[in-house]
């Protein structure tokens, strides 16, 4: 197995994937998938169209049960626990095509998110007890307080469907955020986002990372984007990790342009260099 | 909770105190006639089974046809109990559901807390767990229900006789709402873990079943009052318009605070998208079961209180046609209202019941079945979002609270850069 210990200084593990594989029917979406996070990391994961990246995404929150092997999260493992336990346990997640509560407006979609927390029982929501209306505006308050992180306070009462599309992303990642994780799942958080755009969210990615002390794991398309903000990169090609390693190394390794461009092209973008070079 | 409700509340309460004493004074005074008086409770009745439904049709996003299956198990069990208080001067039938709702309900409850802490149990393995206990304790709770039954006989005939009766009558109801509760507990644990469709058919199975086992209840379910197919009489007419009514405001209010509580966000996330909300630490399964329970135990209390209306329940007043008139109550009130459905049923049962029988002349009556799908209809295509709207009323919508900030967000990295937001998501400015 390739070296998983990149960033050894000092930092605790925190996601530890190993061996997992899933076969859907006589297809294997993907085989031996390892990857080793550390507290505080920002990894990439990347690999073209089919690759099984957001299979991996699904088998870490628990939508698809893996096949073989197994995902210990801060020493727990979370192997076939149901999705809304892993989420409780501290990994929340954002989707390829936003989800968000469509038709719930800002403030509830981030209160949703708080419900584990809500600390009151069935029957003080009933009731409307002394407790439901205590709890209750501490819940409101922090997330109105949390929205305003997020420059979304102004917007607390619109309906989630209305809001642009950057807004959505940004309430998707503030959704994702409120139940504070230790580690965040970005799936494609720059899919169909102009360059100025996926600027802005590059500079939310690294700002969320420092404001809540976050582990992160994105895949992404965009190779600006993954270039300029992960540390460290692991690229899928057909449900295989085919390279490992800083964005430099991955930009130059040969396995990585052949999964993109073809096979042969390695050779090619080689002779090109050579011939430039002589 | 926030400042402006409080207005809204008296309101709600003030106007619904007034329609709760007038209309019972006016009925009592004879200015409302028996026919109109019939309709306007019929009318209360399903509201109440329409909100069950809507609560989890159009809150919880789950396609249900089994809402009558449920208000007739209700309307049965509460005639059955007061049949035989009535008939047979006995408190059997009271004493045993009691018994064997309490017993199986805390064996449920227990049985929940233990059961959600196993890892990866799927849900038939639960529900053969419950049921078994649900069997063993229920057979329990017709040995307790038949020996306590002497005592709570004689405890009931110290009270005067009209009094016992509103005793019995209102226990009769309570648990009608409760053995429907069950009972949809017991069906919904399984058949909620099936697709939206598929849970559908399976809830219409559901009614359908009932309404055989009605057919004959005599001779299959051993219950030889009820009558089968004949059609069960001798149940005492003593639903008022007070009780009803009653009843239909604390229906409004409770699923009106659970829908504004974080419960009832969570059961509406489940609708928006099942999918996000598992992975924001929703326990999905749970809150579907949840909203069924609910739903049915509304369907279970009106049914309580419909027995009572005409002295006479028919197996055919809850065949599968008729399950249809709740779904399309609430989608012609607009999905996920409460305001919406609560007029519907009540324009519906006066339009259908009332109105048409009156305008129609003699042997077109019929005709109303051919008048109304019209008026479905024009409906839908006129008013596509429901009757009214999204209206609520003020006490039943969802208030913004004012915005709270504690302090202004410091320049030291406490809030997004506002670089990252100006005009973010426009496209001008991403040019």
């Amino acid at each position: 197995m390739t070296d998983l210990s990149h960033s050894s200084n000092g930092r605790q593990q925190l996601l530890e994937i190993s061996e997992l594989s899933i076969q859907f029917g006589g297809l294997r979406a993907v085989n031996n998938f390892s990857l080793a996070l550390k507290e505080h990391d920002l990894q990439g994961l990347i690999g073209p169209n089919g690759a099984g990246k957001t299979t991996v995404f699904n088998m870490l929150t628990g939508v698809y049960l893996p096949t073989t092997g197994q995902i210990v999260f801060n020493g727990v493992n979370i192997t076939g626990l149901e999705p809304h336990s892993i989420n409780q346990l501290g990994i929340a997640r954002t989707f390829q095509n936003i989800r968000l509560f469509p038709n719930l407006n800002v403030l509830d979609n981030v209160r949703i998110a708080y419900h584990t927390h809500a600390d009151y029982g069935l029957s003080d929501g009933v009731m409307h007890s002394r407790r439901f209306g205590v709890k209750e505006r501490e819940l409101t308050e922090k997330t109105q307080e949390f929205l305003s992180v997020f420059n979304l306070q102004d917007r607390q009462g619109e309906i989630a469907k209305n809001l642009p599309y950057g807004e959505q992303r940004r309430l998707e990642i503030a959704r994702a955020l409120a139940a504070d994780p230790k580690l965040l799942l970005l799936d494609e958080p720059a899919a169909g986002m102009n360059p100025a755009e996926s600027s802005q969210l590059m500079e939310l990615i690294h700002f969320i990372r420092e404001r809540f002390d976050l582990t992160i794991l994105l895949i992404e398309h965009q190779m600006r984007v993954v270039m300029g903000v992960c540390e460290h990169i692991t690229v899928m090609d057909f449900g295989e990790v085919i390279a490992r390693g800083t964005p430099n190394e991955i930009q130059t390794d040969p396995k990585v342009i052949e999964a993109y461009l073809g096979p042969g092209t390695a050779a090619l973008t080689e002779k090109f260099r050579r011939r430039r070079e002589g | 909770m926030f400042k402006k409700i409080s207005r809204d509340k008296v309101l709600f309460f003030g106007v619904s105190f007034l329609l709760l004493i007038g209309i019972q004074l006016l009925i009592s005074a004879g200015i409302i006639n028996n026919f109109w008086s019939t309709i306007i409770r019929l009318g209360a009745v399903y509201a109440m089974v329409s909100l069950g439904l809507n609560l989890i049709y159009g809150f919880n996003g789950q396609f249900s046809l089994g809402q009558f299956g449920f208000y007739a198990i209700g309307a049965y069990t509460a005639a059955d109990i007061t049949y035989r208080w009535v008939n047979e001067d006995s408190s059997l039938g009271l004493t045993v559901v009691l018994a064997v709702i309490l017993l199986t309900g805390l064996a449920i409850l227990g049985l929940r807390r233990v059961l959600s802490r196993i890892r990866g149990l799927d849900a038939l393995s639960a529900f053969a767990v419950y049921l078994t206990a649900v069997l063993i304790l229920g057979y329990v709770g017709l040995i307790v229900g038949k020996t306590i039954e002497p005592a709570v006989n004689s405890l009931l005939g110290v009270l005067p006789e009209a009094l016992a009766l509103q005793v019995v009558f209102i226990m009769a109801v309570l648990l009608a709402a409760l053995v429907a509760a069950e009972i949809s507990f017991l069906f919904g644990l399984p058949v909620l873990t099936l697709g939206s469709d598929y849970f559908g058919i399976a809830t219409l199975g559901f009614t359908i079943i009932v309404k055989v086992l009605l057919d004959n209840s005599d001779t299959m379910l051993g219950f030889v009052e009820m009558k089968g197919a004949r059609g069960m009489i001798g149940i005492p007419k003593i639903t008022t318009w007070f009780w009803v009514f009653l009843f239909l405001i604390i229906t409004v209010v409770v699923l009106r605070n659970l829908l504004h509580s974080s419960y009832g966000r969570a059961i509406v996330s489940v609708r928006e998208d099942e999918i996000a909300a598992k992975t924001m630490g929703i326990d999905v399964a749970n809150y579907k079961i949840l909203s069924f329970v609910i739903g049915s135990l509304f369907a279970g209390l009106a049914g309580g209180l419909y027995a009572h209306i005409n002295g006479f329940l028919h197996p055919n007043t809850f065949n599968f046609i008729k399950s249809f008139d709740p779904m399309i109550i609430i989608v012609l009130g607009g999905l996920g209202t409460l305001t919406g459905t609560l007029v519907t049923s009540f324009v519906w049962v006066l339009l259908l019941e009332g109105a048409l029988r009156l305008v129609l002349p003699d042997g077109f009556e019929t005709w109303r079945y051919v008048i109304y799908p019209l008026i479905l209809l024009l409906v839908m295509l006129l008013r596509p979002k429901g009757l009214i709207g999204e209206y609520e009323f003020p006490f039943l919508r969802k208030v913004l609270p004012p915005l709270y900030i504690k302090k202004k967000a410091s320049p030291d990295g406490n809030q997004l850069p506002t670089s990252s937001v100006d005009n973010a998501g426009t496209p001008e400015a991403a040019q």
